[in-house]
Order: C-alpha cells, then structure tokens, then sequence
C-alpha cells in the first residue's frame, strides 16, 4: 500500500515532465526556436522600408510595430505546439495519462513560452533602440511584451488544440487566436506609446498583468477540453 | 421532450409564423413611423434616420453571439444535440446583423463624422472585432468534417470568445479614450422625442421578432440536415402528407 503511494506522482510532476521534453526537444532543434525571432526581426525590418527612415515616424510607430511583430511570430510558432505530439502519437499517451490533462496542456504551453515568447522579450531591447525608443521606456516594453507572450500562449495554446489534425490549420489558427488577441495587442502596445510619451501608464500593465493571470487560471481548462474533442 | 428532434421540427413549424406575422407589421410600423411620421433630428437632419436599422442590428449582432455561446455551452454540457444545432443556425445570422451594423454605422458616419470610418470610435472597432469572431467560429465549424466534433470544438471556441467580448469593449474603449477622436455620438445624450423613440423601440421588437422566426426557420433546416438519415425524417418524406 504504501509502495503504491509513493510510486504515484504528484501533480507538478506532469508539468515538469511535459515542460522538460518539450525543452530538450527545442534544444535538440534550435531552428524552431530561432525562426520565429528572425521572423519577428525581419518584420520589424520592413515597416522602416515601407514608410521611410524617418526618426519621428519611427519613434511614434515603433510600440506598435514591435507588438504586432511580436504577436505575428508567436502565432508562426503556435502552430507546432501540439501538431509533432499528434503526428507521433505521444498526445494520445498525454490524453490517457492519469495525471489531469489542463496540468499537462500547461506544461506544454510553459515550454512553448520559454521558447517563444522569452526570447521574443530578451531580444525585443535591440529592435526598439533601432526604432529610437528612449531607454526609460525599454524596460516597460520588456514588461507588456512578458506579460502579454504568457497570455498569448495561453490563448494560443486553446486554437492550437482546437485546430490539432486539420488540414488548413495555419490559416484557420490566424483567423481564431487574432480577434482573441486583440486586446492584449491594443494593452500593450498603447502602454508602450503612453510611456513613451512620459505619461501615466500603469492602468495597462495591470490589465495586462489581470488579463494574464486570468488567463493562466482559464486556458488550461480550455485547451485541454480543445485537446479532448479535436481527438475523440 | 421538446428537445427531440422530430418533435422540435414539427413545433418550429407552429411557432415560426408566430414569431414572423407580428415581426413584419412591428417592423412595417417602424420603417414607416421612422421614414415619414418622426421629426427631424434638430442637429443630424434627416440622416439619424438610419438608427432605425442600425441600433436593432447591432443589439442582434451581441444577442446572436450570446445564443450561440449559450447553446453551444447547453451542448457541451448536457449533451444537447438540438443545442448545437442553434448555435449553428445562430452564428451566419449573428454574423449578418453585425455586418448589418458595420455598414449602417459607417454610412452613418459619413456626414457625421465626415469618413466613412471612424477608428476612434469603440463601438465601431469592437463591432468589428466581433464580426471577425463570428468568421472564425464559422470558419472553424467549416473546417472539421464531423459534425459532432465541429459542434463541440465551435462551441469552446465560442465560449472562450464569450469571456474575450467583454475584454475587447473595456479594452477598446479605453483605448478610444486615450486617442480621443471626435466622436460626436455620447453615450446617454439627449432624451429622444417620443415620435422618434416609439419607432425605434417597434423596430428593435420587430427585427427580434424577425431573428427568432429566422432562427427557428434555420434550426428546422439543420436539424432536417443532421437527421437525414434517420427513419423518422424518411418517413416524414415519404408519407403523404409529409412537407
């Protein structure tokens, strides 16, 4: 009896066990980790194309540049969340695993932030000081972008499970994660613009901040209902 | 149990002409108590008219996609098939008022504002949003060849997106409220005169009216689809009196 007790693992166990392979296997590949961020990089390259060198003008787009970039190269990575694990086979072994399914979905999305969304903040310094944003604002950038890339896994990670094993799935994923994420975008990048422009900006880092706590709370939940009826 | 297909079909049929009849002369009343009885508007002239339409559609446009939610959660729930029928019907015909709106609001806008449209209104903006909600929900549905798994993958998407409305319109209206545009329109203006009020009030009924029989008349049709191969739907077919 006792054997018993001790061989079952706890909860956190699953997260970190989820987490874990999906992190060795993004070590194993760097590509995928890498692509979204010259995606994200290469993007922030062409509106400076488009609309001109101009200092002002980038000074005044760059927030919201930065952001959209942001948000595009996320959704490039979401599409692999659960699509190699339904390709071999191993989300059925996460489905009847006896550990509860949202902990699980949330491992996976924690290592699917840790490999987008993190480097997207850690790399997001040096884009913004080419689009000529005062170094007082870099740091709060650095905090909407971490807030904002958690909920936007979350989030992502619920189309993402609903599009798993369907045919059109990249376009399909776009058209749903992008209405949701609208308001972390307009959060955001209008609380970049705010500090930018050295006024009051803390309303939108704790909507931010709720949004993502709220999100945290919520989709598992939801992804792992997604995980469910896109397997059956 | 009104929930049983072949007993909901036969009942729709009954109540869809309840729901049409007093739809279309609440909105005959409307269109013309709207057109010809109620007085000019003291500042927009005659072109305020164009509420008459737009406010019903853009209420519809919100209630559509809380039916949709509802059911579509009522599905997951208690395994309601007739449940997931709704939100199916429910969703093209949500989609169509909001477009609705969108298009009353930005000929509106036009001699209001000036443009066609107006990014620093709210209400223009979060109507938008929606409507992109109602393509992917739709989008989705389209997507997944099984109906069964369609009806239950639409449906989280639906009610993920339930929570998300409520953030877009706080969102976007602090976001309004930062590039402060010149939205002529506040919210709670004036009082309106009655001769304009009962139209618009005849209205909103009417085209509720309208959306249920709509509704009833779409969820009959899906629910004939779904059924096609059952015996009561052959049978329905073939005897005689079967329409």
């Amino acid at each position: 009896m006792n054997d018993t007790n001790t061989l079952q693992p706890g909860i956190l166990s699953g997260l970190w066990a989820t987490a874990r392979r999906d992190l060795l296997l993004a070590w194993k590949r760097p590509g995928d980790v890498l692509n979204p961020l010259f995606f994200f990089a290469m993007v922030c390259t062409l509106f400076p194309l488009a609309v001109g060198p101009s200092a002002e003008q980038l000074e005044f787009s760059g927030p919201g540049v930065l952001w959209v970039a942001a948000l595009l190269a996320t959704l490039l990575s979401l599409n692999s969340l659960f699509l190699t694990d339904f390709e071999d086979g191993s989300l059925d072994q996460l489905l009847v695993s006896s550990q509860p399914l949202p902990v699980l979905a949330l491992g996976k999305t924690l290592a699917h932030w840790l490999t987008s969304g993190l480097p997207l903040v850690l790399v997001s310094p040096l884009l913004a000081i080419t689009y000529r944003m005062p170094v007082s604002v870099v740091p709060v950038m650095m905090l909407t972008l971490l807030l904002g890339t958690i909920s936007l896994s979350l989030l992502g990670s619920i189309g993402a499970a609903l599009t798993v094993g369907l045919h059109r799935g990249t376009a399909l994923l776009s058209l749903l994660i992008l209405p949701l994420a609208m308001p972390v975008l307009l959060l955001g990048a209008n609380t970049v613009s705010l500090a930018a422009g050295n006024d009051v900006y803390t309303t939108g880092i704790w909507a931010l901040g709720a949004y993502a706590i709220a999100s945290l709370s919520l989709a598992p939940y939801a992804t792992a209902a997604a995980l469910r009826i896109s397997n059956e | 149990m009104l929930a049983s297909p072949p007993h909901f079909y036969r009942i729709a049929a009954v109540f869809s002409p309840w729901f049409a009849v007093p739809g279309v002369l609440l909105i005959a009343y409307g269109v013309y108590a709207g057109l010809f009885l109620a007085p000019m508007d003291y500042q927009q002239g005659d072109a305020f008219r164009i509420i008459y339409v737009h406010v019903p559609s853009a209420y519809l446009s919100m209630m559509a996609y809380m039916i949709m939610a509802v059911s579509g959660g009522i599905g997951l729930i208690w395994r309601m098939k007739l449940a997931h029928a709704v939100a199916a019907a429910a969703a093209p015909l949500g989609a169509a008022f909001t477009f609705l709106a969108l298009v009353t609001g930005s000929i509106w806008g036009r001699p209001m504002w000036g443009t066609w449209w107006e990014w620093g209104d709210p209400r223009l903006t979060s109507e938008l949003i929606l409507l992109f909600l109602y393509f992917g929900y739709m989008a989705l549905r389209g997507a997944i060849d099984d109906t069964a798994k369609a009806d239950k993958a639409s449906a989280v998407l639906a009610l993920v997106g339930v929570v998300n409305v409520v953030i877009v319109h706080f969102s976007v209206e602090w976001w309004s409220s930062l590039h402060q545009g010149q939205t002529l329109l506040k919210e709670g203006g004036p009082a309106m005169d009655p001769g304009m009020l009962y139209p618009l009030l005849a209205m909103i009924l009417g085209f509720t009216f309208l959306f249920g029989s709509l509704l009833l008349r779409r969820v009959r049709t899906e629910v004939l689809f779904r059924e096609r191969r059952t015996r009561w739907v052959r049978e329905m077919i073939l005897s005689p009196e079967g329409k």
